[in-house]
């Protein structure tokens, strides 16, 4: 209500200046207020409170008690790490991973070879980090190289080419760190294409294309991954000549690739879904082709809105490598399996010692990805929201 | 007159669809064809039968929880393949049940207005979620069952119910007479409690009057059992385990190995089912939850009322992909050794037989047919919540 002076002269008072906002009242704003607000709100607010902080305490405590505390950080075997007089609660028993910690990472791999492994990690690290970093230069030639030139390189490098001088490492020596990621690394790299190539299968207009597709993705999607193992590794020794009996570590990678492509096949149907039926339509009438219509149009688009996806089926795939323990492969989490029952480190806390090793691991890797799903998600939907 | 464009036949757009399916089903023949001799091949110099000839014959091998009789000197290896089966079933059963309770439990407490609880249960999401779950099922079974107290120092709660290394012994029910009346009753009461629900849904429709349902649906089902038993005593005796020097005799076990993969399994899925959970509520438009506040629904009234039924709507699909995984992830037992299909028929009948194609195929076959069992039952489910007149 603004008013000229002399608009209305008869009016008995009209304040010119605004009253000084008064405080909001106590506990409502600062730190009770935010406590009343969001800890304090209601009875059952309340005890619901108390109850989660007294867990998260007692786990927090005892995570701590158990990491940190009463852990045992030196010694040469087990009884550094049993109960004494002095040391009644022993935590864990950090001296036994440092001892393994070479085994967890490269298993059996003969140690004057193991710069090999090194290079490899470095190599995939490289990868990784331009197809992953979206304004890295290039990254069309990150993708040759990491579909193309990686895979080609790593066989080299870890499995030896007695030709250049690299002495062969037979695949039963691999373990620890070493084998999960090749098997997750592989999984990724042959089920992409595969998985590609299998959605546009069963998006096809050929009957034949389209139901042979269907099958393999929903047979494969509808057994468990064990299953899928034990018959890349009982059964497909049968289905090929004797002569050319794939070796153990071979035989997990076929069916974790292969299990892991029909995931990667719906995933990517999903995004060649989402993208409007006039780009099909334009890229026709552009007078392309099948591929170049997909090479060029389609697939760039449908990729890149499945990122997020993308990255969660790796999470789930890069967990599933853990079930080639199962088939006799030593990833990590069979070695970690084979050291914590080694009679020279056997303790009660060797166990929780060695898991509490393997979950770090996994979690800091699965971790990572998922934040960088998310990110990306977010990345994708600002654009979106932006048109 | 219109011009045709004339058209080579290489280019002719039909006939390469039929070449190139030709192809490819000739591809796939050969690659068959191929797989199939070289396996009778292979069968053939390791002299390994083929067929299901080793279905009748004896297993010889024990199983250390039968829900079925089963005994290693007269039982097939047809019957293993069912007590395998059953395992399966039960602990892919009660893990769905345990998962969806804590999953909507942890899912909406990740929307609560608490802050401390809606962090608690994302940081289990979280943390859960990125643990591969052979791992945690080894955890549970290794470094926490397996650290219980020997038999001697077993936990012991209410004096009969011991928790050690070796599992966990209830006190073994044994009905005894009438207990048949007793289970009639219970029964009886239950469905007289669930058409009264009914009716009084119904009245609350037309009337708008509002029932006791709760008390009178407790009353119900209580009333006819407390009746019979008043008439006919305690018709269940209890058999009590007893503590021996190095055993513990009577009562029913619980097995660690079924222990650790119920409760791994539990928790595992929870933490999917949850996302699923908070993805659903979440897709129901703030609009429905300001106009159940509008019109006067409390939030717990609101949340069960208004929000949960549309939000079921989303959920049931993935909700059901979760359900087809926890089965599917059942099969990790055999990394602990409980006996469930994979275990018991393609651990020990395949190690016995050797009959590698037979054995993978069936359990395949098995996970497959419960796939798509499942995916049924959960389909008709989400017709049946369906609004009217919106059916998918």
């Amino acid at each position: 209500m603004t008013m000229a002076d002399g608009a209305r002269v008869d009016t008995a008072f009209v304040r010119g200046a605004y009253i000084a906002s008064r405080p909001p009242p106590p506990g409502t704003t600062g730190l009770r207020g935010w406590l009343r607000a969001n800890l304090f709100a209601s009875p059952f607010n309340a005890v619901l409170t108390v109850l989660a902080l007294a867990f998260v305490v007692w786990l927090g405590t005892s995570v701590f008690d158990f990491l940190i505390r009463n852990a045992v950080w030196s010694g040469s075997d087990r009884t550094a790490c049993l109960a004494s007089e002095q040391h009644r609660q022993v935590g864990a028993c950090w001296p036994f991973v440092w001892e393994r910690l070479n085994y967890f990472i490269y298993g059996s791999y003969p140690i004057p070879q193991r710069w090999r492994v090194n290079l490899f990690f470095m190599m995939l690290a490289c990868g990784v980090t331009w197809l992953l970093w979206l304004d890295a230069p290039r990254r069309d030639l990150g993708a040759g190289y990491f579909f193309i030139v990686l895979p080609i390189c790593s066989f080299i490098l870890l499995h030896g080419a007695p030709l250049i001088g690299l002495g062969a490492v037979d695949t039963s020596l691999w373990g620890g760190a070493l084998v999960t990621i090749v098997v997750a690394a592989v999984g990724i790299v042959v089920s992409l294409p595969l998985g590609i190539l299998l959605a546009l299968g069963r998006r096809s207009r050929m009957p034949a294309v389209r139901i042979i597709s269907v099958i393999v993705i929903e047979f494969v999607r509808g057994v468990p991954l064990i299953t899928v193992l034990f018959m890349a590794s009982v059964m497909l020794p049968l289905f090929v000549s004797e002569d050319w009996s794939p070796d153990k570590l071979l035989r997990a990678l076929i069916g974790i690739a292969l299990f892991a492509s029909a995931y990667m096949a719906e995933v990517v149907r999903a995004g060649l879904q989402a993208i409007p039926r006039g780009q099909y339509e334009a890229a026709t009438a552009l007078g392309l082709k099948f591929w170049p219509r997909m090479g060029l149009v389609i697939l760039p688009q449908a990729l890149r809105v499945t990122i997020p996806n993308i990255v969660n089926t790796t999470i789930g795939l890069f967990k599933d490598t853990t079930l080639v323990f199962i088939v006799g492969i030593f990833d990590l989490l069979r070695t970690i399996e084979a050291a914590r029952i080694d009679p020279k480190w056997a303790t009660p806390v060797t166990s929780p010692t060695g898991y509490a090793v393997a979950a770090l691991f996994y979690f800091v890797f699965c971790y990572s990805m998922s934040r960088y799903a998310k990110h990306m998600e977010l990345r994708l939907s600002a654009g979106r929201e932006r048109r | 007159m219109t011009v045709r464009p004339t058209r080579s036949l290489l280019t002719n757009p039909i006939l390469r669809s039929i070449v190139y399916q030709v192809l490819l089903c000739a591809a796939v023949g050969l690659l068959a064809y191929a797989a199939i001799s070289n396996a009778a091949e292979n069968l053939a110099r390791a002299r390994i039968a083929t067929g299901f000839g080793f279905w009748n014959t004896t297993a010889g091998f024990d199983i250390s929880q039968t829900l079925i009789d089963y005994s290693s000197q007269s039982s097939t290896y047809g019957r293993a393949f069912w007590v395998g089966l059953l395992n399966t079933l039960l602990v892919a059963g009660l893990g769905i049940v345990g998962a969806t309770v804590l999953g909507f439990v942890i899912g909406i407490a990740r929307l609560s207005r608490n802050w401390l609880v809606a962090k608690a249960a994302a940081g289990y999401v979280e943390l859960i979620r990125n643990l591969p779950l052979l791992l945690q099922l080894l955890f549970w079974y290794n470094a926490v069952l397996k650290a219980l107290p020997e038999t001697r120092d077993s936990f012991v709660l209410a004096g009969s119910i011991f928790l050690n290394n070796r599992g966990l012994v209830l006190p073994r029910a044994i009905p005894q007479d009438g207990s048949s009346a007793l289970a009639l009753a219970l029964i009886g009461g239950i469905v007289a409690a669930l058409l009264y629900r009914t009716w009084a849904r119904r009245r609350q429709a037309q009337t708008g009057q509002s029932s006791p349902v709760l008390v009178v649906g407790v009353a119900l089902t209580i009333l006819p059992a407390l009746v019979v038993l008043l008439l006919k005593g305690f018709p269940v005796t209890f058999e009590l385990p007893e503590r021996g020097r190095f055993n513990i005799t009577g009562g029913t076990e619980a097995l660690p190995e079924f222990a650790a993969l119920l409760f791994g399994l539990v928790i595992y899925t929870a933490a999917f089912i949850a996302e699923v959970v908070r993805a659903g509520i979440q897709a129901v438009p703030t609009g429905q939850i300001e106009a159940a506040h509008a019109l006067g629904l409390r939030r717990n009234l609101a949340l069960r009322l208004i929000v949960l039924p549309q939000a079921m709507r989303v959920i049931v699909p993935p909700l059901t992909s979760q359900y087809l995984n926890l089965v599917k992830n059942s099969s990790l037992a055999v990394a602990i050794g409980y006996p469930d299909l994979v275990q018991v028929f393609t651990g020990t009948v395949l190690n016995q037989t050797g009959q590698a194609v037979e054995v993978v195929a069936l359990t395949m076959a098995v996970y497959l047919v419960i796939s798509l069992v499942t995916s049924l039952a959960m389909n008709l489910y989400n017709r049946l919540i369906a609004p009217v007149g919106e059916h998918p």
